[in-house]
């Protein structure tokens, strides 16, 4: 029952950390008033440029950081589109995730069929033989490790530093920031670009830890369930963690369900992660006051500053 | 991208075509269900869409569309290649069956090939493989190397097909070890790496040291290896991922099949038909047996050798239903008709099947 338990744990750790990276990406993003609906592409080219990187060098570490590069570059482009050519968000953040898909695509013929190089988990000898806390808390790869570290310093910085300061700035008000000296379109392309490299990440994660290996659309649909969590954590970074582990823990749950030969039909446990985080979304936005603290007010409007 | 290479060439080779000569080739084009690197089921289709222009290459121009989702866009997709000029069309999924039925009906002139599906006209001819028969031979090969008589089964959707492997599989097992086990995830997808590697790890964590599958990826050998596990590729010989793994895969063989229905195609004596191949006809092909000690190798071959003989059919009557009722006659195989339909478990499958 223990071991089961623990494997269960396990899974849930690793199905919940590439949402989470993607999520917390886009929650700095959207913070700073920028609606950028592209992360499925952009994690779709994280995957594949890392999965590549990884199997040309034979280093895992040189992949993860061919995939946060290849999401940043792609998330550059958004950037470009939308702040300094004031293209529409939303339609400019779909075309990305059509590009992203498909240049993954296109990148990744050669890689298919190609066993990949995976990324080794941690193991303190001693540390992580501890039954059950060990392999949980010091067996993980370094990805899950980091995505924690990124959510502290996201919450950290947002709330504790000048530069998170600045940041909220731009997202609630763009003009003031603006009129203050602050450089909108500035703090708005790093943003973007840390949120590229995020999702880029996220997409790493799925090709050199979950299942290593390339194939088209391996995202399959994660990056949207990103999209929705950032709402869901009414853009606060420890929520994220919190939903994305929700998500993360129904959708294993329901695979255990199953495999017990509980009659529930597995339709309906495929749907439940959905349903859930809908619920509990519903739950949260009853409080009104505190969604409408956090959400970035300019988020979604071009910024053109008016002299 | 390669689509829309592929049709504007298509495109390009059709229009100086028509200022040729009235011998122009044969253009023969192929709508898959999922990436051709998928590294299974649609990859051994384009495998065999190769074949042909390798064989055919002269008089046959070939396309093909992937990743082509089923259902209404399923149509379009269909319609699109109609329309370029191609003249016979393989739609290799279950799911193509009505799309291709209503182009069909638009299109008497063109000639179509469904796969895996049911439903015929006088220019839709169906081909299917007995996937089934390779299934009771891993089913066999599972009771022997499992150490706790428990396999775990990764599918898709409840169609007949999938339910027929299952109780193949359990046949074939059964035959060894009349109380194995097998735990059933339905992932509701043809390929999701991702949910499948979930399902993998979460059979594993239960207790079961075979993993079957019916989906498309090899994340689930994969996860196997990892576990130091054994399990079973699918549609294509997935040793590669799982050099310790795997035991062996039941593959597709799709080229002998595909050339001759173009070659048909191309001599003029196509007509509809329905195909269902087995190992007698080289449709399914069990890879290399691997990972398995000598005695368990020679069972495997002496089943196939019996399969392909015809000397037995693993679904051969009586067979006792999850409700205790009986279908067949003893000693005779279950109707085709019988089999295409399958919507039930045999006895010993701890499963409610999903309506």
């Amino acid at each position: 029952m223990n071991d089961q338990l623990l494997s269960v744990i396990l899974t849930i750790i690793t199905a919940s950390t590439p949402l989470l990276l993607a999520a917390i990406g886009e929650l700095v993003v959207e913070r700073s008033g920028v609606l950028n609906l592209g992360v499925e592409g952009m994690m779709a080219v994280g995957a594949v440029s890392g999965f590549g990187a990884a199997l040309l060098t034979g280093n895992p570490y040189v992949g993860v950081l061919a995939a946060l590069v290849a999401g940043a570059l792609l998330s550059l482009l958004f950037g470009f589109l939308t702040l300094t050519m004031v293209s529409n968000q939303v339609a400019t953040g779909l075309a990305l995730t059509l590009l992203g898909l498909g240049t993954a695509g296109l990148m990744g013929e050669a890689f298919v069929g190609q066993p990949g190089v995976h990324l080794d988990r941690l193991y303190i000898p001693g540390l992580t033989d501890i039954p059950f806390i060990g392999p949980i808390l010091l067996g993980q790869d370094f990805l899950v490790y980091l995505s924690i570290a990124i959510v502290a310093g996201v919450s950290w910085m947002l709330f504790r530093s000048k530069a998170g300061l600045i940041i909220r700035a731009v997202g609630d008000s763009h003009q003031s920031a603006h009129a203050l000296g602050y450089s909108v379109i500035g703090v708005r392309y790093l943003c973007v670009m840390f949120g590229g490299a995020c999702a880029g990440l996220a997409g790493g994660y799925l090709s050199l830890a979950y299942t290593p290996q390339w194939v088209e659309n391996m995202t399959a649909g994660r990056g949207w369930i990103a999209l929705a969590l950032v709402v869901f954590s009414s853009w606060l970074p420890w929520r994220i963690v919190a939903g994305a582990y929700l998500f993360g823990t129904i959708t294993v749950m329901g695979f255990s369900l199953q495999a017990y030969g509980i009659g529930i039909p597995s339709q309906l446990l495929s749907a439940l992660p959905y349903v859930v985080t809908i619920l509990v979304l519903v739950l949260i936005s009853r409080n009104r006051a505190l969604m409408r603290a956090n959400t970035p007010a300019c988020l979604g409007q071009p910024f053109v500053p008016d002299r | 991208m390669k689509k829309w290479m592929a049709l504007a060439a298509a495109l390009a080779l059709g229009a100086t075509a028509t200022a040729a000569n009235a011998a122009d080739k044969l253009k023969a084009c192929w709508v898959y269900v999922g990436p051709v690197g998928d590294f299974g089921y649609s990859y051994q289709h384009d495998v065999g869409r190769n074949a042909v222009e390798k064989a055919l290459g002269d008089k046959v121009e070939t396309a093909f569309l992937e990743n082509v989702a089923e259902g209404p866009d399923a149509e379009r997709a269909i319609e699109r290649l109609a329309r370029e000029g191609c003249k016979i069309i393989f739609t290799t999924s279950f799911g193509f069956m009505d799309p291709t039925i209503k182009v069909a009906a638009k299109y008497p002139d063109i000639k179509f090939e469904h796969a895996t599906g049911y439903k015929k006209a006088d220019n839709v001819g169906i081909y299917n493989a007995r996937f089934y028969e390779g299934r009771y031979v891993m089913g066999q090969i599972a009771a022997k190397m499992s150490k706790t008589g428990t396999a775990g089964y990764i599918v898709s959707f409840p169609i007949p097909e999938v339910v027929m492997g299952i109780n193949a599989f359990m046949l074939g097992a059964q035959s060894v070890n009349p109380d194995f086990k097998v735990k059933i995830i339905w992932v509701n997808s043809w390929y999701d790496p991702g949910k499948e590697a979930d399902a993998a790890k979460v059979l594993l964590g239960q207790g079961a040291d075979i993993l079957v599958q019916h989906t498309d990826s090899t994340a689930p050998l994969q996860e196997a290896e990892k576990a130091g596990k054994l399990g079973f590729g699918q549609s294509s010989d997935m040793i590669k991922f799982a050099p310790k793994a795997q035991l062996t895969a039941n593959t597709d063989d799709w080229d002998p099949y595909y050339i001759a229905r173009v070659q048909a195609a191309l001599d003029g004596t196509w007509t509809s038909d329905d195909t269902w191949g087995g190992m007698k006809d080289g449709m399914v092909v069990l890879s290399p047996f691997t990972n398995m000690p000598d005695d368990v190798k020679k069972m495997a071959e002496d089943t196939v050798a019996k399969i392909k003989s015809g000397e037995f059919h693993p679904f051969t009557g009586p067979i006792t239903k999850q409700d205790g009722t009986t279908v067949g006659e003893a000693g005779k195989p279950l109707p085709d008709g019988e089999l295409l339909g399958m919507n039930y478990y045999i006895k010993g499958v701890d499963d409610k099947l999903p309506q």
